[in-house]
């Protein structure tokens, strides 16, 4: 077993691209369950609507990559309102049953057959990451290791987790983020303070979904495809898993959780593989091994909460009178 | 019907001192849904049912601006449903109510409270993992930083902050709750809870205050601090209208007694006279209202009225656990008197 190649990789986790856009989303869920106490289970239907905001409107289009960008972010603002205006009145588990609902139903429309010349159907879309790569400032060359286009989406993708962050925690210590928490703890309390529940519950939803639709466009830039298949329910429930590993109503906590998250996935991966390939576990093929590192996860979640229930970074304080 | 009545009130006279004001609370006759000198809210007609009971079938009713109003009647005379209606938290079927003229139909209580018109809940609500701090916070009023737009930037909002913050110091010693303040409001107790919730209500710098239930759990050591803030409120200018069981509490705060039941004004007046009122005494207070277990006098003369009252086993060798050398202890020396059965 080559313990050298399997960390290396594991370490090369740390800092994908796609690691940066499970941050990115985690924090947006963050926004709506840790600090607001919103039950969003559609956080993939928020990616999948800025990762296909953006690839249909330059592909169908031809829009500058910026006009894109801002297409995806104001589908997502849009895609929030709609989900918010009928439930955000009702109590917390109606927006998770629509939630997840909305976000099967985009999922479903992209795969529709008769939009395959817009949204590529099942086989989804691809070749549209060109107005990206061409602003690349870095010349051709090996940086870290990487050439230079990946180089260039890792500091995109991590420049935009670490600015959203900022934001995020500027957002949370103002008395505006004051109202969310207390909205989270006692809505009909704070109504009864004089502030407007409603317009907080559904700028909190619209923050959170932009965060989502910005994540979606980190994990599909690399990809150079957008497939329906990446967007489906499991998605959400990684990010829960990301936000619940590092610690529910913090900025860094979903960032670190993400981290943890695909580290753990590549590191049970390359021990499943390499003992596999060394013959040491025989009851078990590479299939299933696939398999088998979710059930750790959950597992390792389990640990967690038994252990560890306000996560990584959260306060143990908060935790022992819930 | 919203004609102001008898117009010379404050305002044009000179200052008044609300708590030596002795000036006459009702208009003109005392009875169920009589017209006030000076009215902060006025409710008509207002109705609520749930399938099929009605909850709340209020014909007329008016709240005294700056007095203290308590509100009194048996479980489930719809007196927290009058609550929520007139807060905004729940719709009536029909009616008219409101507050210093404006009405109040289709307000949501977010408005209703930034009239100035703020409640506490009968079960307590505090924000359990806010500090105690962060929960008076919550109820200042006008901080810019609550709006997204200006929420990213401290320079918009550190100043008026700092004002809520001391305006929270000043509330928070008075309750005596300075100690905690950096604790989170999860960990008091729930007498704490009740005075935290209402000095967040008081954050607001509310005309109305409408507690809920203020003593319900409060320790009775604390309860004396707590009828003198409540009767300081008055001083301040504010007007209280409180749901309240304990009689004694009643008695020695209010200026002015309503009591429902089933969902009607039965009666309202003065505490003293209210307490007289044959119908009150049937529906809620029961026979013997008037006298205070809390202390052993208390015990003792209740002992000496019911061996005089013929319906009551006390005093006779019936009495068992209640007799009163039983429940008056050793202390007491009067002997049981046989009772004569007629």
């Amino acid at each position: 077993m080559d313990f050298g190649f399997i960390f290396s990789s594991a370490a090369g986790e740390l800092f994908s691209p796609t690691t940066a856009a499970y941050a990115l989303a985690a924090l947006g869920l963050a926004v709506h369950f840790g600090y607001s106490g919103l039950l969003n289970f559609g956080q993939a239907g928020f990616m999948a609507v800025g990762a296909y905001g953006f690839a249909v409107s330059t592909l169908s289009f031809g829009v500058p990559f910026f006009i894109g960008l801002l297409i995806a972010v104001v589908c997502s603002a849009i895609f929030a309102l709609l989900l918010g205006i009928p439930t955000l009145r009702l109590r917390a588990d109606y927006l998770a049953i629509v939630t997840i609902a909305a976000a099967e139903i985009v999922r479903y429309i992209v795969t529709t057959n008769q939009l395959t010349s817009v949204t590529g159907s099942a086989n989804g879309l691809a070749a549209f990451e060109g107005g990206f790569y061409s602003m690349n400032p870095f010349p051709e060359g090996s940086y870290l290791g990487m050439n230079n286009r990946d180089f260039f989406i890792r500091v995109v993708g991590w420049g935009l987790v670490i600015v959203c962050c900022v934001l995020v925690w500027l957002l949370m210590r103002s008395p505006w983020g004051r109202v969310l928490k207390g909205i989270r703890e006692d809505e009909n309390a704070v109504r009864s303070l004089g502030k407007n529940v409603y317009a907080y519950k559904m700028q909190a939803l619209v923050i959170g979904g932009v965060l989502g639709a910005l994540a979606g466009m980190i994990f599909t830039l690399p990809r150079g495809a957008v497939q329906p298949a990446n967007y489906g329910t499991e998605l959400t429930f990684f990010l829960y898993t990301c936000l619940l590993l590092g610690g529910l109503g913090t900025v860094l906590g979903p960032v670190v959780g993400a981290m943890i998250f695909w580290v753990v996935l590549s590191l049970t991966q390359g021990i499943l593989y390499g003992l596999i390939e060394s013959g040491a576990v025989t009851w078990l093929n590479t299939v299933q091994a696939g398999q088998l590192r979710y059930i750790l996860v959950g597992v390792a979640l389990m640990l967690l909460m038994i252990f560890r229930p306000q996560g990584v970074f959260g306060n143990k304080k908060e935790l022992a009178f819930a | 019907m919203s004609e102001q009545l008898n117009v010379p009130t404050q305002g044009n006279t000179e200052k008044i001192d609300y708590m030596t004001d002795s000036r006459p609370i009702a208009a003109g006759e005392t009875a169920p849904g009589c017209k006030k000198r000076d009215p902060i809210v006025v409710a008509e007609n207002v109705t609520r049912s749930f399938g099929g009971i009605n909850a709340v079938d209020v014909e007329y009713l008016e709240i005294p601006r700056h007095k203290i109003t308590a509100l009194i009647g048996p479980n489930g005379a719809g007196k927290t449903t009058l609550f929520n209606l007139l807060t905004g938290f729940d719709m009536p079927n029909s009616g008219k109510w409101q507050f210093e003229g404006n009405s109040l139909a289709g307000v949501s209580p977010y408005k209703v409270a930034r009239m100035g018109m703020v409640r506490t809940f009968q079960l307590t609500k505090v924000m359990g993992k806010l500090t105690v701090m962060e929960n008076m916070r919550l109820g200042g009023s006008e901080q810019p930083g609550e709006r997204l737009s200006k929420a990213l930037f401290k320079g918009l909002w550190g100043g008026r902050e700092k004002e809520i913050t001391a305006q929270a110091n000043v509330l928070l010693e008075k309750f005596k709750l300075d100690a905690k303040k950096d604790d989170y409001a999860a960990s008091l107790s729930g007498g704490q809870r009740k005075l935290l919730e209402m000095a967040r209500s008081l954050m607001v710098r509310p005309k109305l205050v409408m507690l809920d239930e203020p003593m319900a759990g409060v320790n009775p050591a604390l309860t004396q601090s707590l009828l003198d803030h409540i009767k300081n409120l008055k001083a301040e200018g504010m007007t209280v209208l409180f749901v309240e069981h304990d009689m004694n509490m009643v008695r020695h705060i209010a200026d002015w007694v309503v009591v429902m039941a089933e969902g009607k004004i039965v009666a309202e007046g003065p505490p003293v006279d209210v307490m007289k009122n044959p119908a009150v005494i049937d529906a809620y207070l029961g026979a013997h209202h008037d006298v205070d277990l809390g202390d052993a006098e208390g015990i003792k003369e209740l002992a000496a009225e019911l061996v005089a009252d013929e319906e009551s086993i006390v005093g006779t060798e019936d009495a068992g656990i209640i007799a009163i050398d039983v429940v008056a202890g050793e202390s007491d020396e009067t002997e049981p008197r046989k009772k004569e059965t007629e």
